[in-house]
């Protein structure tokens, strides 16, 4: 049986939703062991055992959150040492590639990144990687020892097996030379009201909205659908919304029941972070625009009027 | 410390505004359209920002065939100072860590102050090449910067979060990523493109760097279009838009 780790990232003391939907994808591939570092790992371990962790290795040394990437590698390559797994697992979040990057070029390891889905092939793992911002989707074979692969969050869902985990405590010397990129401060922007990686619904908007002014009509329709607010890259990069809202290959990867994308063309950019969703709704002035051809209804009309029209009607459905 | 030397990595990579082509060996037909990758264009645009605030140089580090050339020639136009170009027959259809080994030798030859990176390719986007190339020159990583501030020996940056950002300090030499956010690319004047011309561009091969080929452990066994989603309905709205999208929400059971 194949060995396989995950590397569980912390965050806030807590371990990422991402971590978990790969332990889910995990216990298919193999027996499963995951490290978690940091604030709260002793107790992530618990988590993690729920989701089929057999063993989780933990070290709660404040070093850790601290220090960008080099003491979690000095963690992963000292446990390799002693164990060498088949396959290691990160999530493709910035955190997590940071590491996965520094272990790969520490062990020389070869990395399959930006992958869909992973599964066991023979004696290796076959990764589906989307290519060109997601036009095109690659099987690559990854025949290394270990072969290590990041998967996009949001391309399993994940799921309790029940279980317990071995918690063993993974010992490890973080020197100085580990603790230079220190992490003084961290500053949260956005209070968002919904989790927008996490809503049901999602109200998406694009150059089509006119100006970040007419994104409020997209936040009363989130409100009262109870859900969160994306955008796509173009209206991020004229700085109408902040970062944090941008939903696509370079921003967030969501899969809401109900996804209504509004003067939003369907650059494959965007499409990428969205096209799990269930439902598709997409509202926009142009009846050839991308989005229109992925969506399970398309609106050819002027967002401005049927978005506050829709928010009015959704809240006397309600009520 | 006063004046910088700084490298920005750059990378060729077919337009984004353009059709992509795929040859029969899934390699990217790179002499369609290509560009100097639009997130590169920012990791210059910054380093000549931090060049013009506190002194120094401005080389641009490029791995591809001869005609990346071209992309360098772009950055030069734009004001960086020189660049080196690896290209050697021998890296084609290196994988990441091949290609932050052969950037990473090729750097180390400058020995700079700080690199800078893109935080992902375009085409490929693994986003591995800086943390792969941040580990082989021994050096801190400051990633996913969307402000950078150079004081003295020592570096700040903000690194964009999901729900904010994070202050991140290091001593330098350091490794940072940039996002589009840092910086907006400035146009090369007509100047810039006629000085580009006469600046130097450094051809260097494999064994130049004393860097060994090593096979690359993941292959492309095969690729395809991505799935696309069945296409719905498409309606005008005649007024009755709304009826139907909260029809629609209603059987989703999301209202």
């Amino acid at each position: 049986m194949a060995r396989v780790w995950v590397y569980a990232e912390m965050s806030g003391g807590t371990v990422a939703p991402t971590t978990l939907e790969l332990m889910t994808k995990a216990r298919e591939l193999g027996e499963v062991e995951a490290i978690a570092l940091g604030a709260g790992s002793k107790s992530a371990a618990i988590t993690l055992g729920k989701h089929g962790a057999k063993v989780v290795h933990v070290n709660e040394d404040s070093a850790f959150d601290d220090f960008v990437a080099e003491p979690a590698t000095d963690a992963l390559a000292a446990l390799f040492k002693q164990q060498a797994p088949d396959l290691i697992l990160f999530g493709f979040t910035p955190d997590s590639r940071d590491v996965a990057g520094r272990l790969a070029a520490r062990i020389g390891a070869g990395v399959i990144s930006n992958a869909g889905d992973v599964v066991a092939e023979g004696s290796g793992f076959l990764a589906k990687v989307q290519y060109f911002g997601g036009a095109k989707v690659a099987s690559m074979r990854a025949d290394g020892r270990p072969a290590i692969v990041l998967v996009r969050p949001k391309s399993f869902e994940a799921s309790e097996s029940g279980g317990t985990a071995e918690v063993r405590q993974l010992e490890v010397s973080i020197g100085d030379a580990s603790r230079r990129s220190h992490i003084t401060e961290r500053v949260v922007e956005a209070s968002e009201k919904v989790k927008l990686e996490d809503a049901k619904v999602v109200v998406g908007g694009g150059r089509g909205m006119g100006g970040p002014d007419n994104f409020v009509l997209l936040e009363n329709l989130a409100h009262e659908l109870g859900g969160a607010v994306g955008a796509s890259r173009a209206v991020v990069d004229a700085g109408w919304v902040p970062y944090s809202m941008q939903v696509g290959q370079t921003g967030k990867s969501v899969r809401p029941g109900v996804y209504i994308a509004v003067g939003i063309s369907g650059a494959m950019q965007h499409t990428v972070g969205m096209k799990a969703s269930k439902v598709i709704i997409a509202i926009n002035k142009d009846a050839e625009a991308p989005i229109m051809k992925m969506a399970d209804l398309g609106v050819v009309g002027d967002a401005l009027k049927i978005v506050p029209a829709l928010t009015a009607a959704v809240k006397a459905k309600k009520a | 410390m006063g004046a910088l030397k700084i490298v920005v990595t750059v990378k060729q990579v077919p337009d984004p505004n353009s059709t992509l082509a795929l040859e029969a060996d899934n390699s990217i037909a790179r002499d369609k359209e290509v560009v100097l990758d639009p997130g590169d264009e920012c990791g210059v645009e910054e380093g000549l920002q931090l060049k013009e605030a506190h002194g120094g140089e401005v080389i641009l580090v490029c791995m591809g065939p001869e005609r990346a050339k071209d992309a360098i020639r772009k950055g030069l136009s734009m004001g960086a100072d020189r660049g080196v170009l690896i290209s050697d027959p021998q890296l084609a259809g290196s994988d990441a860590l091949l290609t932050a080994r052969a950037l990473a030798a090729a750097i180390r030859a400058e020995n700079p102050d700080l690199v800078i990176c893109g935080t992902e390719s375009y085409d490929g986007s693994t986003g591995m090449v800086p943390p792969m190339l941040a580990e082989l020159l021994g050096v801190p990583q400051l990633t996913v910067a969307k402000k950078v501030e150079v004081d003295g020996a020592n570096l700040k940056i903000h690194r964009q979060t999901s729900d904010g950002y994070q202050v991140i300090e290091s001593s330098m030499p350091a490794l940072i990523t940039v996002t589009a956010a840092i910086a907006e690319p400035r146009y090369a004047s007509l100047k810039g493109i006629m000085a580009a011309r006469s600046k130097e561009i450094k051809l260097v091969s494999l064994s130049d760097l004393g860097v060994e080929r090593s096979e690359s452990v993941e292959t492309i066994q095969g690729m395809s279009d991505a799935e696309s989603r069945k296409s719905g309905k498409v309606i005008e709205d005649d007024g009755s838009a709304v009826d139907q999208i909260v029809k629609m929400l209603s059987e989703a059971k999301v209202i």
